[in-house]
């Protein structure tokens, strides 16, 4: 059988027609635009580039975005787990509600976010001024990217633990007990090892998010250099400048990490399937 | 059930626990859009949603959605056709390609195309003996858009094309049917909540997408501004109450899609349920 | 350790799935639960283990009340029916998980531990696949594997959930045989539940058939297959053959066949009766040897190996039933299909309406024929 259609199976038609539309619309639109980033890298000199990426200015914003977006990630893979666990498992008035809101940050335009988030968490906001009491400062401040990328990973990490606390074989919790493991050990040796491979998939994918996210951080942050100054506002700012080698070079190298998070991600994922072969 | 779940005050305090977080990063900052439009009173309100420059943002926005959306739901077809009834060689580096538009950063994916037609582009000595514009203009927008929200109906329904296999495909092609018949009368109909599911969440990206479009755009008022760019523009100028106002309409689309979303999910789900 | 569940009661939202049910488990015995799907006996099984609580009765271990006692207290090791194996965790993580979460004062060292493990891996065949994940190993494999790992908590009785269900018939011979010796080497009290009839007649010493959250008989194999307490119990038991007649003056009257009953109290009447009989019971001849003998005409021949299947139909009463006979008998007689010959009835059982409770349902008494 395997002989009849050389390596494409199947009696189908179509497999030139769409395969063909994909190949041409995927080069097209996102293969080629994305090889004349390095092309353009690679016009620099070495030396340049290094210079580039070696700035002081260019390392804070690196720094920054780094740490913002893997606290970011950390509070959404606790978070997240939580409110997956509560959707999944317990009855209560609203649950479709909030079980559909959960998507807002996918829906909702950033910069609305942006703007909203900014208007809460400034000192004269809802939350700002409280915060303010306190002698906290959380717009305009490292605090206020964190509270925007939290905003914007939410749904990450709920969305793929949910699955699969809602698959969940109830059994395995039910076997554990009447091996005499107590509810705080059957969650911390049964259910959590089970759920880490959601729980990284969504801590990465949050974490990829929130590196490149511009439009719900740029209103919050004040865009201070070395202070509050994120990545893609950076290439941004270096663009405006028309510093087209400078915003390319910073540009290169996110979208390296990108690539190498998105490795990341599908390694997870194939865990995930494995874990789910076994029964 | 009474050892299998948590005692009652865990429970409770779990949910609390997770209704404040949502409350916080969630609910907030949607009421927060609804009560700084109207801060200032109804007629600022209807004033900023009248407003010529906001009727300009909004068909520009239309525009863009109108063509970067029926693209990407006509690829997204093309290829889980291709990726989920056929078997082939590098499926797997081809859906990770699908995939990248995800992973690039909005800024990024609107300096790819500044890169190639801006001023200092690739290919923009052509574009000027052929006094075509591309960036700061609308082409532009569009371009970036489109790539953003490149892999959303692809994504969405590949693992439908797949797990429904392609035994009622090769049986309607057994029986005489043409391809496109097949497709029209038989996978259609078998994806179409997957496919309006992603074509909805392609289009409050594509209306929503700020980065990329403000790399692209040039901010030109009543010309290149969609709306979160107006948004944007007007917030910068301090017109706060005009800024939420017209932030409202895109938070009532936001609010529209998760509705649409969620009818989707129930109705998929139930279909599920039948025998 | 002996199990007694007294008078439990237990329903769910919109249906009672136990009435009333009491049953005795003598220490170290092999006793299966049998039953259709629905019957209440993975419910049963659940209530023992204290995965579910009863709303009414008692459960009761060597006589000692346990109804109220945490699943892990009970000491019991479930085997559950897809053996909720801990998919993260290697085969020796997952025997040891008992073990391991126990508190500092009452776990065993680590080498203890890997000791016991590693013995319990012997008993059930698998030395050597210590470190494979349970993705990696077959169905009967795993199945051992969640043995091993109820096992190793060194618990006073075993439950088992459909063990062998999710198994194909050769693996599922071989894991019987395994578990009946297992059970003579350790001497547990072990309980499984089944749907299959023929499994729980192989295994268990005792045999508990179970139907819509009632207890319907209990007894050794033999006694439930010879002396059926109910029409359910007969058929459920293997094929069966039903003859729709009257008793009158204890006289069961089936078409031309008549039977003698030794049922007194059903003089002065007339009710209606059904005949219940094992298709391996139906003699056939040739020619009529006495009054016992009605005609049948043979409708189909399945041969099936070793036994012969005839669908015969009655000729006085137009009745359909089969006959099974063995294929030297069948070479003796030399049947052809359309052809008419005698059939005695044998063994008979009779269930007859019950006069006194004029209840919807028909309840039925035995009635043992006598010839």
């Amino acid at each position: 059988m395997k002989r009849k259609t050389s390596r494409i199976s199947g009696f189908l038609p179509g497999f030139g027609l769409t395969m063909g539309y994909t190949i041409i619309y995927l080069s097209l639109l996102v293969l080629i635009p994305l090889s004349v980033l390095f092309l353009k890298a690679s016009t620099m000199s070495w030396e340049a580039f290094i210079g580039t990426i070696l700035d002081e200015r260019v390392l804070s914003s690196i720094r920054v975005s780094v740490v913002t977006s893997f606290f970011a990630a950390c509070m959404n893979a606790v978070f997240g787990v939580l409110v997956a666990w509560v959707l999944a498992r317990y009855q209560f008035v609203g649950k479709r509600f909030i079980d559909g809101i959960v998507d807002l940050p996918f829906a909702l335009p950033t910069a609305v976010g942006g703007i909203a988030l900014t208007s809460i968490y400034a000192e004269n906001g809802w939350i700002g001024q409280f915060a303010a009491e306190w002698g906290i400062k959380i717009a305009y401040t490292p605090l206020g990217i964190w509270v925007a990328l939290t905003f914007i990973g939410l749904p990450f990490v709920v969305r793929t633990v949910q699955p699969v606390l809602q698959d969940w074989d109830l059994q395995m919790e039910e076997a554990a007990a009447t091996l005499g493991a107590t509810r705080w050990n059957t969650f911390f040796r049964v259910i959590l090892p089970h759920l880490m491979p959601a729980v990284l998939t969504g801590f990465a994918l949050a974490f990829a998010r929130a590196l490149g996210e511009y439009g719900s951080v740029v209103f919050i942050s004040g865009n201070m250099p070395h202070k509050t100054e994120i990545v893609p506002l950076l290439i941004m700012t270096k663009l405006e400048q028309f510093d087209y080698t400078g915003a390319t070079a910073i540009a290169t190298v996110m979208l390296v990490a990108s690539f190498v998070m998105l490795l990341i991600i599908n390694y997870l994922q194939w865990r995930i399937n494995k874990f789910d072969a076994a029964r | 059930m009474k050892h299998m779940t948590e005692s009652a005050w865990i429970r409770w305090l779990l949910i609390c626990l997770a209704l404040f977080f949502l409350g916080l990063f969630l609910i907030l900052p949607l009421v927060a859009v609804f009560m700084e439009a109207f801060k200032q009173g109804s007629e600022m309100f209807v004033a900023a949603i009248l407003d010529e420059e906001t009727f300009a943002a909004v068909k520009l926005t239309l525009l863009v959605a109108l063509v970067s959306v029926p693209l990407n739901v006509t690829f997204g077809v093309a290829a889980a056709w291709a990726i989920a009834k056929f078997t082939f060689r590098g499926k797997n580096i081809l859906l990770t390609l699908i995939d990248l538009p995800f992973a690039v950063s909005p800024v990024i994916a609107g300096l790819i195309f500044v890169l190639l037609f801006g001023s200092q582009g690739v290919a923009y000595p052509w574009l000027e003996a052929h006094d075509i514009k591309i960036i700061f203009a609308v082409p532009g927008i569009i371009l970036a858009t489109t790539f953003v929200t490149f892999p959303f109906v692809a994504r969405e329904l590949i693992p439908i094309m797949e797990a429904q296999g392609k035994d009622e495909e090769e049986a309607a092609v057994s029986l005489g049917a043409s391809g496109w018949k097949t497709f029209f009368r038989v996978t259609l109909p078998n994806v179409k909540w997957g496919l309006l599911y992603g074509g909805i969440l392609c289009n409050a990206r594509a209306m929503g997408e700020f980065g990329a479009v403000s790399v692209v755009s040039g901010h030109i008022r009543g010309m290149t501004n969609t709306l979160p760019l107006h948004v944007e523009i007007l917030y910068n100028e301090y017109q706060f109450a005009a800024a939420f106002s017209v932030a409202t309409l895109l938070a009532a689309l936001a609010l529209v899609t998760l509705i649409l979303k969620s009818i989707i999910e129930w109705k998929t789900q139930r279909k599920e349920e039948l025998p | 350790m002996s199990i007694e569940v007294v008078n439990i009661t237990k329903s769910y939202k919109n249906f009672t799935a136990l009435h009333n049910v009491s049953l005795q488990i003598p220490e170290g015995e092999l006793v299966a639960l049998l039953g259709p799907s629905g019957s209440g006996k993975t419910t049963l099984l659940r209530l023992i283990a204290g995965l579910e609580q009863p709303e009414e009765g008692a459960i009761l271990f060597h006589g000692e009340d346990n109804t109220n006692r945490d699943v892990r207290e009970r000491q019991g090791g479930v085997v559950f029916q897809h053996y909720a194996l801990f998919r993260h965790m290697t085969i020796f993580d997952n025997i040891a998980f008992g073990l391991a979460v126990r508190n500092r004062k009452t776990r065993p060292t680590k080498q203890e531990i890997k000791e016991r493990v590693h013995s319990l891996l012997r008993l059930v065949q698998l030395d050597g696949l210590a470190h494979r994940y349970p993705s990696q190993l077959s169905g009967g494999q795993r199945q051992r594997v969640a043995l091993a790992r109820a096992l190793a908590v060194e618990p006073k009785f075993l439950l088992l959930d459909e063990p062998f269900g999710a198994l194909d018939t050769k693996v599922r011979q071989e894991l019987r045989r395994w578990l009946r010796h297992l059970h003579e080497k350790l001497g547990l009290t072990i309980l499984f539940v089944t749907h299959d009839q023929e499994e729980a007649m192989e295994l268990a010493d005792q045999v508990v058939v179970m139907n819509e959250g009632r207890v319907e008989q209990v007894g050794s194999p033999e006694e439930i297959y010879n002396h059926p307490a109910n029409p359910f119990v007969y058929s459920f038991l293997g094929r069966v053959n039903l003859f729709r007649g009257r008793v009158r003056d204890g006289k069961v009257r089936l078409g031309e066949a008549e039977f003698d009953t030794e049922w007194e109290n059903l003089r002065g009447g007339e009710w209606p009766a059904v005949g219940y009989m094992r298709p391996h019971d139906v003699e056939i001849a040739l020619a009529a040897q006495d009054s016992k003998f009605v005609q049948a005409q043979i409708q189909h021949i399945s041969l099936l190996g070793p036994i012969i299947r005839l669908d015969l139909k009655r000729l006085d009463t137009g009745e359909l039933f089969e006959a099974e006979l063995t294929r030297q008998r069948f070479c003796e007689l030399d049947l052809q299909e359309k052809s008419t010959v005698f059939v005695k009835l044998n063994n008979l059982a009779f269930y007859v309406e019950d006069a006194e409770e004029k209840v919807p349902l028909p309840t039925f008494i035995p009635i043992q024929a006598s010839f």
